[in-house]
């Protein structure tokens, strides 16, 4: 059986999958509960600056049946005493030695407060360190959590003081409510931190309830932002793991990254692993299911290792990311139609409607004479000429492998449109471009 | 037009013999399963789970369906069910799992059985081997009977390290999933392939060997360490009435394992037939002989619906395949000319006032007797017991509850402390099945393991699906912390 564990900057973990700070790590009772159900670690709920909190904190999506696709909060951070944070931290890691327990840091920017706190917790024995840098509500308002990941120059300052004290890794914690996450990600490179985590969760209004007005979730009338998470934010998350971890800046520094937002299955967590992360964090599937999904994360995940002979997570953390490129660069002359299986359509035209409508008038309903009913309806045939292979019929087709994008060589130049623009400055022009394709036979109606 | 999108419309009459007995429900495609799967809530302290005899982890194997571990998935069914392709095709899930299931309320119940049989499939077709035999204890058990008790106590025995021994009479094993359910619940494939995983445990099969005839019982207990007696049941009782032994009257359990062994279309079946009895076997036997092309067919039961010991479901299931009910009737003679079936004379039945009991017995009504003419009559009305076995058990001071073998709940051992038994031959009251062989089949041996090793179970074996506790990580980590969260559910429900 393949071996899961990790080893994150000096953090050990049996596995890769980690409770993310937040309710579920609340406790020592809850991360105790945690690993033996099998969780190979826990960033404890985040402690610091006192706080209170209040009701109807949470706010959900629901999708067309199905329950919690995202979800938003305008939680704090821990409202129980330092103290009891700090005696059961110590706790959980003298009960757990070998799992990983890391504690999630955040107080007002001043110097001594950071590195006070940070020798505190040192003495619990915990593993390693995470600075909230990323809470996008109630915390940021006081100058504290995004307010402070926000700004590259507070985020390499903070991290400097705390890399002063620290003896053991510091993770810091990236929000995902910026322009672009490289800066605040190589303001933590500059300031030497141990390792990086993302994203914390995202600025949202969950709704608004069209008989009250009330803003949904509702706090005794009123409501404000608050942070996403859930599967919803999983391809955002993807996508900011990936631009960070394939910046070359980062690259040198060879920190590992702890990926989260959007984690629910073994299969999302290999999908960020692919990306480049070596743990990954969950928070909101386990909200809404429990520690026990971690069981299936395990098993999913080593079978499949197993089925592809992976025998370390080593083997296959960030296999993806060099396919990670930029438009500029991808193949122009990569052409692909949809095709149509029709043993397998069972006509429900949606394919046809989306293209008519949405794409590019390619797809003609047809009498095709495929059965010998009297009543035979008319067939979803693609005129593949006319097919730009936007994908868009293959999307909303409901039946699996009905609709494939098939590969097709046009005999189109394979190139990109970055050279493309270096060659021929001139299709920037767009006479020239209709030349250009005209000479290639790219035709677009 | 996408065959397997279209409903699966039965006419008989359209298809083939070979046809006719294929599994009725078609398994589940890729996205069927999937779908389905997602529609499970993944409750907790699931009570699908509790209502299952052999406490399955439903939720976490039909999640493992959602996220495409299906390997996974099949794992964690064999891990509390070694007969879990059987029981996916053959369990009364309406009684069971899928009649507890949450969504019953408001929507309708997940299929249970048969997204376990899209995993069960799914580990057999990769020909994926879950368990190995245990290092050797150095201990023998003997098993007589390989049906679903005894196969399922062979393969966990094998399991903990014990040198098992099956010894069945009958060419193969399997039991009743081989030779007494019909091909269109289970086919025979099925219930081979099954033992086939029991045998690759290292348990060694011998069939084709009667204990008490070939082998002698007391022979057996002194070789081994511990034996385990999963017989089953025997052939369909006399029903005492005149003319039973004509040409064309026939034990409804062969009527069902002819067709279970023989190619279909050697099969003799008559044309018009009484069937006797309304429990499951008659059922069987009524939906066979249409499958097999029997124009009338008549179930002739001498209490009324309502009494009937057959489930709703199979009921509707017999209606569904143009099987007549004949309620309130009681046969008194078989006719027939040169000694072949020509007719079953019956007797109209009243219900009469309950009985203090408040049953209400069924009672002739005079001058009523009529005949239903027929060129076979299938006798299904239960199954005898294994009477001069049992009987010899005797000898060691072992105990009967209506002629059935008695044994401690707790972990099926009999009076005599080397002696086991489960399955059909203890089921003196409930409903004898194959999901509840399979649990007796578990009980027993982890009470083996527990009794000649003088330990408990190891840790992760049969523990997690055969003690309903609260969930251990909950028992443990409030154990372990003390900073304990004020009301705990372990604490204070259980
Ligand atoms: C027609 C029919 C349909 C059924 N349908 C269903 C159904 O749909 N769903 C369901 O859950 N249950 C069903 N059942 C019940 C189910 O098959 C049984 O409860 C189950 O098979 C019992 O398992 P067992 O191991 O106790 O006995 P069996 O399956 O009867 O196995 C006992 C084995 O012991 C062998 N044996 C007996 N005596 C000796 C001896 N002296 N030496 C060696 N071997 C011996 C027999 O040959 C047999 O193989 C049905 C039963 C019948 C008869
Ligand atoms: C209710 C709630 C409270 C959270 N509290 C914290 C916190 O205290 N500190 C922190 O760093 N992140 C906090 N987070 C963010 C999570 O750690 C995580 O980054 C985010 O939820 C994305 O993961 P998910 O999609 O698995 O939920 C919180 C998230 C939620 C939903
Ligand atoms: S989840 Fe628990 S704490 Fe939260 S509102 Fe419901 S009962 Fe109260
Ligand atoms: S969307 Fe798919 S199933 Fe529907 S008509 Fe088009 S090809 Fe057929
Ligand atoms: S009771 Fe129904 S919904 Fe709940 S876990 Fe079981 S199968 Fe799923």
């Amino acid at each position: 059986m393949a071996d899961l564990s990790i080893d994150f900057n000096g953090i050990k973990s049996p596995n890769p999958f980690w409770l993310a700070s937040a309710p579920p790590s609340n406790s020592g009772y809850q991360v105790q509960k945690a690993f033996e159900a099998g969780w190979g670690g826990a960033v404890w709920k985040t402690v610091g600056a006192p706080v209170l909190n209040v009701c109807n904190r949470y706010g959900t999506i629901d999708y067309k049946g199905r329950k919690i696709i995202g979800l938003n909060n305008v939680e704090l951070i821990s409202d129980r005493p330092l103290e009891v944070n700090l005696k059961e931290m110590a706790e959980a890691k003298r009960n757990f030695p070998n799992h990983a327990v890391i504690a999630s840091v955040m107080v007002e920017s001043k110097k001594e407060a950071w590195q006070e706190i940070i020798k505190r917790i040192e003495d619990t024995g915990v593993d390693g360190f995470e600075l909230n840098f990323g809470c996008p509500h109630g915390m940021s308002e006081r100058g504290m959590g995004s307010a402070m990941g926000q700004v590259p120059e507070y985020t390499c300052m903070v991290t400097e003081w705390v890399m002063e004290v620290a003896t053991r890794p510091v993770i810091v914690k990236l929000t995902p409510n910026v322009t672009d996450i490289v800066q605040p990600a190589r303001a933590a490179v500059k300031a030497k931190a141990s390792a990086l985590s993302l994203i914390n969760t995202i600025n949202s209004i969950m709704g608004v309830d069209l008989d009250s007005f009330e803003i949904k979730p509702n706090v005794g009338g009123k409501g404000g932002h608050g942070g996403y998470a859930g599967p919803a934010v999983k391809p955002i998350a993807l996508h900011l793991l990936s631009s960070v971890a394939s910046d070359p800046e980062y690259q040198q520094s060879r920190i590992p990254i702890s990926g989260m937002g959007g984690v629910e299955t073994w299969q999302d967590a290999v999908e960020f692993m692919l990306l480049g992360a070596t743990s990954v964090q969950v928070c909101t599937a386990v909200m809404h299911f429990g520690f026990r999904i971690v069981d299936d994360m395990i098993d999913g995940m080593s079978n499949w290792m197993d089925e592809r002979g992976f025998k370390n997570c080593t083997d296959f953390i960030g296999k993806s990311l060099p396919r990670i490129s930029s438009f500029g660069d991808f193949d122009l002359g990569f052409q692909s139609v949809a095709r149509i299986d029709h043993n397998k359509c069972i006509q429900c035209n949606l394919c046809f409607i989306a293209c008519n409508d949405t794409a590019h008038q390619c797809i003609d309903l047809k009498d095709m004479k495929l059965t010998d009913e009297v009543t035979e309806r008319l067939w979803p045939v693609v005129r593949e000429e006319d097919c730009v292979g936007c994908a868009l019929c293959a999307s909303v087709c409901p039946v699996d492998d009905c609709i494939t994008m098939t590969e097709i060589d046009t005999g189109r130049p394979h190139i990109t449109w970055n050279q493309l623009i270096k060659e021929k400055p001139e299709v920037l022009q767009w006479d020239k471009m209709i030349e250009y394709r005209e000479k290639n036979h790219i035709h677009i109606h | 037009m996408a065959e397997h999108y279209k409903p699966v419309k039965y006419k008989a009459w359209e298809m083939s013999l070979e046809e006719r007995f294929q599994e009725v429900f078609p398994p589940l495609s890729e996205r069927e399963a999937v779908l389905e799967a997602n529609r499970c809530l993944y409750c907790y302290d699931a009570p699908c789970m509790v209502a299952c005899p052999t406490h399955i982890d439903i939720p976490t194997f039909i999640r493992k369906i959602s996220t495409g571990n299906v390997t996974g998935s099949a794992r964690t069914i064999m891990e509390a069910n070694l007969m879990g392709a059987s029981c996916a095709r053959v369990c009364p899930v309406q009684e069971l799992c899928e009649g507890a299931c949450v969504l019953e309320h408001d929507e309708k119940p997940i299929m249970i059985g048969r997204l376990q049989r899209y995993a069960m499939d799914y580990a057999d077709e990769k020909k994926i081997k879950f368990f190995n035999k245990g290092k050797s204890l150095g201990m023998k058990v003997a098993i007589v009977g390989a049906g679903p008790a005894g196969l399922t106590c062979a393969g966990e025995l094998a399991k903990f390290g014990f040198d098992v021994t099956c010894y069945e009479r009958k060419m193969w094993p399997g039991g009743l999933s081989t030779y007494g359910i019909v091909v269109f619940r289970e086919p025979v494939e099925v219930a081979r392939a099954e033992a086939k995983k029991i045998e690759d445990l290292g348990v060694t099969m011998k069939t084709g060997v009667t204990i008490g005839e070939d082998i002698q019982f007391d022979q057996l207990l002194k070789d081994n360490d511990a034996v385990f007696v999963s017989i089953g049941l025997g052939s369909v009782p006399h029903m005492d009435i005149p003319g039973e032994d004509m040409e064309g009257v026939v034990d409804g359990l062969d009527f069902i394992e002819e067709t279970k062994v023989k190619p279909l279309s050697d099969i003799k079946y008559g044309n018009r037939i009484c069937v006797i009895g309304a429990g499951n076997t008659a059922i069987d036997c009524a939906t066979i002989a249409r499958r097999l092309g029997s124009e009338r067919v008549t179930m002739i039961y001498r209490r009324s619906e309502a009494e009937m010991p057959a489930y709703h479901f199979e009921y509707q299931f017999a209606l569904g395949e143009g099987v007549s009910f004949s309620f309130l009737t009681q046969p008194v003679e078989v006719l027939g000319k040169d000694g072949r079936v020509e007719g079953l004379k019956c007797v109209r039945m009243d219900l009469a006032e309950p009985d203090e009991s408040g049953r209400r017995v069924a009672v002739p009504v005079p001058n009523s007797e009529f005949v239903v003419p027929c060129d076979m009559v299938i006798k299904a009305i239960g199954q005898l017991k294994h009477t001069p076995f049992i009987a010899k058990l005797g000898e060691y001071g072992i105990k009967t509850v209506k002629g059935y073998i008695a044994v401690d709940g707790k972990t099926n051992r009999t009076a005599h402390e080397k002696i086991f038994a489960g399955g059909d031959c203890i089921r003196s009251k409930g409903e004898a099945s194959t999901v509840m062989a399979t649990q007796d089949g578990k009980i027993a041996a982890r009470a083996i393991y527990e009794q000649l090793t003088g330990k408990p179970i190891p840790e992760g074996t049969l523990k997690k699906s055969t003690d309903m506790t609260i969930d251990p990580a909950m028992e443990k980590g409030y154990a372990l912390c003390e900073h304990k969260p004020r009301v705990h559910a372990a604490v204070t429900t259980k």
